[in-house]
């Protein structure tokens, strides 16, 4: 009886998931789907799901209407870059406060997350006139530091979190055996929590990819990644869909290949410590 | 020998110096619409003739309109030519945030801009902002529709008229609705439509003290026979619906009418995209017999920043872009049909450009607008389907929210407007009016 009701909460709990991790997939799938149809097509009304003629015309459209490869390289720079900066940062601050701990840690940990919660506008004019001043508007390197500045405090909080896991008495015996600081921190703590730095990094490299306000105001002809190419489709006057879920399928289809790929790395790095 | 030395010296300095000015490379925002890609499919003309190298940075609207502000305010010297409409010119140029245009050679032929054009875009006589291509507001009704109902559409209709259409149109089990227009909130979008409606039904944004006027009848005329037509003759949910939404509609044939930009004409004619493309009529802008219709005026225009490094090079990229040789260039490439409408009075004079079917409709909606003196009763502002003040982005947005809560049946338009006109007397008296 026990078994029949742990097989049958199991059926159930799949069923929820998978319509769960449907529902949210579905707007992906309808835009990859979009993108393959004539614009009369995407408006249709009802809506046609997969019985229309596939064309690839639209990406070839956006191909040689924008210099994709460019917009592309921009954004592996500015989220790759924004990440290896902020995990450099983090890893000393995230030590610190995970096995050297003060009165204030706590308090310190609480006033970074705070600082996700100024909207981004509010500071957009001081940050542009200081991107004015020391000449890095529209460069790839002004973007990887506000990115790195505006995802520090996850980076932060996600290792300290990992570390917290890891039992400082290894390390006190590292520093018993006489390593530095410098060599209980990269030859000791970080291999050990690799996976926890791999999921910060993964994750991080999707925020930074995703992100929006910063990458479109801070850019013009330069440094703009693939955010600022999907914008240069989207228009309040005229039906371009089609041509906008092709440029859209083309500037997420690497981070989701990507995402694809690290799934196991990613769904342990988040869940870790969650169970114990 | 010396002499020759020298010379040679001279010729070489020249040479580069004038290398260097042909070698600028401008940059360039503007949106993302049809005019504005065929132009940067064009670049190549302008790099040909000039030299100069061009990169553009496209943008969507909205999202282009907070980021050259930003540039501009902030002197960030980002672009060297900024696509702007009517609204940012005046304000932009009192700022003293643009270069005067006013020194364009005679063969460019500023006198051909159209006067409506010039007016908007111009500050005390001074044109900032060169037109690329310009639109008014305009009926687009289906003849096969309007045939069945019986009816006849005049070329200039009275509201009256364009109501009873409606709902003689409107078939609900069918799915076609007499009428659509804008009700997505938002200053370019559900207020350029009933700013611009209200003008012909006599009512007004500010008196000429700068009080705000939402109390007056006129608004309420304006807000109730809106509200009553779109909830006989509307689609369902019309308070979500801008230019995309009831474009698509008419397109596959649920609506009797549209009222909405003149640009519009060019895709619902286009039978790739349009299931009604061989049955669509245009009128002008309804009026209610007060002496002004509700069509709005707008235009996208190229402006050079104040500051910009690269002047010359972006005023010759404005001559090339807004001249006539550009016209017969699209032309010759794309068709009389896809060149920039709007802006020239020669275009509309030339035989070719006369048989494409919306010209006519397009250019009279165009010149019966009057952005300096938009409404029945006097204002201090300029602009038909706005007030080129700073606030009225901001102001018309929230009164838009409370417009389209009313038409969406969340409230009445009487509280909507006591609502519009609270917040709008709030937000002129904070900002010193």
């Amino acid at each position: 009886m026990a078994r029949a009701v742990t097989q049958k909460r199991k059926i159930i709990n799949t069923t929820a998931a998978w319509a769960v991790g449907l529902l949210i997939f579905f707007p992906i799938l309808w835009t990859i789907l979009t993108s393959f149809k004539t614009e009369a097509v995407a408006i249709a009304d009802p809506p046609v799901f997969l019985g229309f003629d596939w064309t690839l015309e639209n990406y070839a459209t956006v191909l040689e209407r924008s210099d994709y490869a460019r917009f592309l390289w921009n954004s592996i720079i500015i989220a790759g870059g924004s990440t290896v900066l902020g995990i450099i940062i983090a890893i000393p601050a995230a030590w610190s406060m995970a096995f050297v701990p003060s009165k204030r840690t706590k308090d310190i940990l609480l006033w970074m997350l705070s600082t996700k919660m100024l909207p981004a506008v509010g500071v957009l004019y001081p940050i542009y006139l200081i991107f004015i001043r020391m000449g890095l508007l529209d460069t790839k390197i002004g973007l990887m530091i506000v990115l790195m500045l505006i995802n520090l405090p996850i980076i932060v909080w996600m290792l300290y979190t990992y570390f917290k896991e890891i039992p400082g008495e290894i390390l006190e015996a590292a520093r018993m055996d006489g390593a530095s600081l410098k060599e209980e921190v990269i030859h000791i703590l970080t291999p050990m929590a690799i996976p926890g730095i791999a999921s910060t990094l993964l994750l991080n490299v999707i925020l930074a990819w995703n992100e929006a306000f910063w990458t479109l105001n801070l850019t013009a002809a330069k440094a703009a990644p693939l955010t600022a190419f999907i914008a240069s489709y989207s228009s309040p006057e005229g039906l371009f869909y089609a041509k906008l879920s092709a440029a859209s399928t083309m500037a997420i289809a690497p981070i989701l290949i990507l995402g694809w790929f690290s799934q196991k790395q990613l769904v342990s790095g988040l869940t870790f410590g969650a169970v114990k | 020998m010396y002499l020759k030395n020298a010379f040679s010296a001279a010729v070489a300095v020249s040479a580069l110096a004038a290398s260097g000015a042909m070698a600028d490379t401008i940059t360039i925002a503007t949106v993302n619409n049809g005019d504005m890609i065929r132009m940067q499919g064009l670049t190549d003309d302008f790099t040909a003739q000039t030299g100069h190298e061009v990169e553009w940075v496209t943008l969507e609207e909205n999202v282009l309109r907070q980021r050259v502000t930003t540039d501009i305010s902030a002197k960030g010297g980002q672009f060297d030519i900024m696509t702007i409409g009517m609204y940012e010119t005046p304000i932009w140029a009192k700022n003293g945030w643009l270069v005067s245009l006013d020194d364009l050679p005679a063969e460019y032929d500023a006198d051909d801009i159209l006067p409506a054009m010039r007016g908007g875009l111009s500050l005390d006589g001074t044109l900032y902002a060169a037109p690329f291509y310009g639109e008014s507001s305009m009926i687009m009704y289906r003849t096969d529709l309007m045939e069945k109902a019986g009816i006849e559409m005049p070329d200039a209709p009275t509201w009256e008229v364009v109501a009873d259409a409606a709902r003689k149109m409107t078939d609900k089990e069918n799915e076609i609705y007499g009428i659509c227009l804008r009700g997505k909130a938002g200053w370019g979008e559900n207020m350029a439509f009933l700013t611009a409606t209200s003008n012909a039904f006599g009512a007004r944004w500010f008196d000429e003290n700068w009080k705000p006027q939402f109390d007056s009848e006129a608004w309420s005329n304006t807000l109730n026979f809106y509200i009553d037509l779109m909830n006989d003759a509307g689609p369902p949910g019309a308070s979500n619906n801008g230019f995309n939404e009831n474009l698509s509609l008419f397109q596959q044939g649920k609506c009797g009418m549209w009222i909405d930009a003149t640009v519009a004409a060019s895709f619902v004619t286009n039978p790739d995209d349009s299931t009604v493309a061989d049955k669509v009529g245009f009128a002008l802008a309804p009026d209610t017999g007060l002496g002004k219709r509700g069509n709005w005026l707008w235009a996208w225009a190229l402006a050079i920043p104040a500051g910009t490094q690269k002047e010359g090079a972006a005023k010759e990229f404005i001559q090339w872009a807004t001249s006539k040789a550009y016209i017969e260039l699209v032309a010759a490439k794309e068709g009389w049909a896809n060149v920039p409408p709007g802006a020239r009075t020669s275009l509309y004079e030339n035989p070719n450009y006369q048989a494409v079917p919306f010209a006519k409709m397009t250019l009279e909606s165009i010149l019966s607008a009057d952005p300096v003196n938009p409404t029945v009763d006097p204002v201090p502002y300029v602009g038909v389907q706005f007030a080129a003040i700073p606030e009225f982005a901001g102001i018309a947005t929230q009164v838009g929210q409370e417009f389209s809560a009313a038409l969406a049946g969340q409230q009445t338009p009487a509280e909507a407007l006591a609502k519009a006109q609270a917040l709008t007397v709030d937000e002129m008296e904070a900002a010193g009016y």
